[in-house]
């Protein structure tokens, strides 16, 4: 066993291909992802359309990396915004104990025996369809594992000697948190924050593909599966290319998350 | 016994946080119900009656109230765009979705835990770390992605199934479970990867311990230990596991219903949504949280019951 290695380095290879593409359709695609050509509508992936072409002769590759960008953009700032809040509500909740904890973790056991889908088709059903509510939606599905694990270092982490003399010599307890506390947790929540990218990316596209995800016109992988379900049979490809990059993306953040944990937290 | 008077005091306050979300959640849409209901041209003298009908001019702790005590004599309220009882609407859809469930569950057990014994048995081979690649590669498969790619496999290319065209498990039980095979097979490959993923472990951990080392020197064989000690213990481990599924082989039922065109709980529920039909889905979250949370709930007692290290312990 060499200890996660070959898995955070294949992790590694995989995701900044994918982040390196969907940097690169912020200044250039092949090919306009809305110029439709019907001349060459549904043609198989070939050198001068990578991944083919779908019915309205839109080019496969170019809609994919551009909504990548969308579909990676939506994972980091719900994971982002999930963090933060979860910080939060962790530390206070480890950290005030009693009552506080008590109402916190109530709470977040209410939210977590919801479906993680469920809470965001309330969400989306409740607030109007857009982007920043899809962000929201699944940041309250991601808050509490992240709270969980945040209590839990708190718990460990408070009655520390290191806190504690910090504590004697005056600290506030806003500042023995964020500079005692929370760093220390920092490394195991890390690779969850990973391993969170790649649910956050998982239930994006799921969204998507339901219409109740990323609006059109923008494209998402998630919607590129539902548009291209109607011709599967005459072009797979318009399938399988956002499939398979969904597929990619997970396996890559997957891989890393594992590694992480192989390689440092075991 | 004090153990089981405290799990149902967490699920009664558990249920009440749940449902006090699910009707606050759909109390703050901005929109009156009435209004939807008989459209914008109505008489105000209509909407009043309306209104006094549904129950939407009480205060809203009386509204809750009067919700709760609906939700427990079974009656869930009027879906808006059906025009008709709720309880009516889902009943027959609960049915495919819990078949669908079960299906999708039986076929998660019997291949994921031998799957996840033989992966243990072959630690630190090839054949371990293709397992670990092939159970990588299923966890982060999306359901709906592969739904698709059987649709077309199996629908289009070999035409095991006809895509699209449901078969009622009233009509002909052995037309639906040929149907259902592939929806719950897409729902099954990432619960399978996982289970096998975490029964390896659980199988792993359970060979280091000293029980085993005591009965490899009184001379048992492997053989003898994995199927006699080891099995035993490892499903224990994976009891709690299952409760969890539960909730994500939902969670995989909804799209997955929807890309095969399966009336179940889960497309009735994103019709209700895009649909905006607040009753119906106000209800549907409602009855599946519960019925998670139930679960759960039953599951953690079975544990009890079946491992009574836990029983001393809690």
């Amino acid at each position: 066993m060499n200890h996660g290695k070959t898995q955070l380095r294949t992790g590694l290879i995989l995701a900044s291909v994918i982040a390196g593409l969907a940097v690169l359709s912020l200044f250039w695609t092949p090919y306009d992802i809305n110029q439709m050509d019907t001349l060459s509508r549904m043609q198989p992936p070939s050198f001068r359309h990578l991944f083919g072409t779908d019915n309205m002769g839109r080019d496969v590759f170019s809609r994919a990396i551009v909504g990548g960008r969308f579909t990676l953009a939506v994972a980091l700032s719900t994971v982002a915004g999930c963090t933060v809040i979860s910080s939060v509500l962790g530390l206070l909740s480890g950290y005030a104990g009693g009552i506080i904890d008590e109402i916190i973790m109530r709470i977040v056991d209410a939210v977590s025996s919801f479906p993680g889908l469920l809470i965001a088709l309330i969400i989306v059903t409740v607030m109007k369809q857009g982007n920043y509510t899809i962000v929201l939606a699944l940041c309250i599905t991601f808050v509490p594992s992240f709270t969980r694990i945040v209590r839990t270092g708190t718990l460990q982490y408070k009655n520390a000697d290191f806190v504690k003399s910090n504590k004697v010599f005056g600290d506030s307890d806003v500042r023995l948190l964020l500079v005692h506390v929370l760093p220390n947790i920092l490394p195991l929540l890390l690779s969850s924050i990973i391993i969170g990218l790649s649910n956050a990316i998982l239930a994006e596209s799921g969204m998507s593909y339901l219409g109740l995800g990323i609006q059109p016109p923008a494209p998402s992988w998630g919607r590129m599966l539902y548009e291209s379900q109607s011709y599967i049979f005459n072009a797979p490809w318009c399938a399988l290319a956002p499939g398979l990059m969904i597929v990619v993306t997970i396996v890559a953040f997957n891989c890393i998350g594992e590694g992480i944990r192989k390689r440092y937290l075991a | 016994m004090r153990y089981l008077i405290k799990k149902i005091i967490v699920l009664i306050l558990t249920m009440f946080v749940i449902s006090l979300f699910t009707f606050l959640a759909f109390h703050i849409i901005p929109g009156d119900p009435a209004r939807l209901i008989l459209g914008t041209s109505a008489s105000e003298a209509k909407l009043e009656a309306l209104r006094h009908q549904l129950g939407t001019d009480l205060p809203l702790h009386r509204q809750y109230m009067n919700w709760i005590a609906g939700f427990v004599r079974g009656d869930f309220g009027t879906s808006i765009r059906y025009s008709m009882p709720v309880r009516d609407l889902i009943g027959g859809h609960v049915a495919v979705t819990v078949l669908l469930g079960i299906m999708v569950m039986i076929m998660t057990l019997i291949v994921s835990i031998p799957l996840g014994i033989f992966a243990a048995r072959k630690r630190g081979t090839i054949t371990e770390q293709v397992i670990e690649a092939v159970t990588m590669t299923g966890i982060s498969i999306p359901g709906f992605f592969l739904s698709i790619i059987f649709m077309w496999l199996f629908g289009l290319v070999l035409h095991l199934f006809t895509p699209g065209n449901y078969v009622s498990y009233k009509d002909s039980p052995a037309g639906f479970f040929r149907f259902m095979f592939f929806p719950a097979l897409s729902i099954a490959v990432p619960q399978i990867a996982t289970l096998t993923k975490y029964v390896r472990t659980s199988v792993l951990g359970e060979l280091d311990k000293d029980y085993v080392r005591t009965a490899r020197g009184k001379g048992s064989t492997m053989h003898g230990i994995l199927y006699g000690h080891v099995l035993r213990n490892a499903i224990v481990a994976v009891i709690p596991l299952i409760g969890m599924m539960i909730g994500s082989i939902f969670s995989g039922s909804i799209i997955v219903e929807q890309v095969f065109g399966v009336p179940g709980i889960g497309r009735l529920l994103i019709a209700s949504v895009t649909g905006r039909d607040f009753p119906l889905t106000q209800t549907l979250v409602m009855y599946v949280a519960f019925v998670i949370v139930i679960t759960n709930f039953i599951v953690d007692i079975l544990i009890q019951l079946v491992d009574p290290r836990i029983r001393i312990s809690g």
